[in-house]
């Protein structure tokens, strides 16, 4: 299921390649080196991870974006609350490839690839967001509340089951 | 787990596959109604529709709650619903990372610029 076009420029595309992985692409209108330099620095990273919009405060942000380097974020207006996102890259190929884990969750954490593609000056950024399991993928977009009342559903199987017939 | 899904689809086939319950599932998309308005709307007894409700129930499609002696059935929050739903809050996460993530890189953009033009000098 894809949100929207794939062929409007600069739109955010949300799609589930499967169960537990999810796929998101947006253009830029910059070489591959600018998004990947924005990526990296973290002065340049904390200042548009969370956007106003998200109401969220970042706190802290450390980040060693090489290979086997790690990253920690810390969120949360109250200091005595605090929320931390942390992990590993596995796998970061300036201009081109960021790989890391996301830890925070546990067994439940997913591993994220972001790969940029260079043309014409402009920059594809494809995202894969690939958890653990079903479960996990589900939690990650709806909230913990209503994935652990999830049940396998009808109408989606039911169409996929019509196509298969 | 196989055999879990597919019970599923099954049952969500056989409660579309009749025009009366697909009738139903429209009426419902409307607002929420009781067996007995549902019942008279499609010229039934009580008993053909909760025959009918209960079909429906199975596949996830409608829910029912008794209060008092009403029961009142609402269209169930089917597995499309829920992805879009979940696709839809994903998206606008990401859409404004990148909105954002769009001014950094203008900015970028500007001080190469101004750079260039430095080291042209």
């Amino acid at each position: 299921m894809v949100a929207s076009s794939e062929n409007e420029s600069r739109r955010t595309t949300v799609r589930k390649a499967s169960e537990r992985e999810v796929i998101v692409t947006r253009t830029f209108d910059a070489p591959a080196r600018l998004v990947f330099e924005a990526w990296s620095r973290p002065e340049l990273f904390r200042k548009w991870w969370v956007p106003r919009s998200l109401g969220m405060t970042l706190r802290s942000c450390e980040m060693d974006v090489r290979t086997g380097g790690t990253y920690r974020l810390v969120f949360g207006d109250d200091p005595a609350n605090p929320m931390a996102f942390f992990g590993r890259y596995l796998e970061v190929v300036p201009n081109a490839r960021i790989v890391w884990t996301n830890e925070e969750s546990g067994e439940a954490g997913s591993v994220t690839t972001v790969t940029l593609e260079e043309r014409d000056g402009r920059t594809l950024l494809v995202m894969s967001e690939l958890y653990p399991t079903k479960e996990a993928l589900d939690e990650a977009g709806t909230g913990a509340q209503e994935a652990m009342h999830e049940t396998f559903g009808q109408l989606d199987e039911l169409l996929a089951g019509r196509s298969a017939h | 787990m196989v055999q879990h899904y597919s019970a599923h689809v099954n049952a969500s086939f056989a409660a579309l596959a009749d025009a009366t319950r697909r009738g139903v599932l429209d009426q419902l998309a409307r607002g929420d109604a009781s067996i007995t308005d549902l019942a008279d709307k499609f010229e039934m007894t009580l008993t053909g529709m909760k025959k009918h409700d209960g079909v429906l129930e199975l596949a996830g499609l409608v829910t029912t709650e008794k209060i008092g002696r009403v029961r009142t059935c609402r269209i169930g929050p089917s597995r499309l619903e829920r992805e879009m739903a979940w696709i839809a809050r994903y998206r606008q996460v990401w859409d404004a990372r990148f909105e954002a993530l769009d001014g950094v890189i203008d900015e970028l953009k500007r001080e190469e610029q101004a750079r260039g033009r430095k080291q042209r000098k």
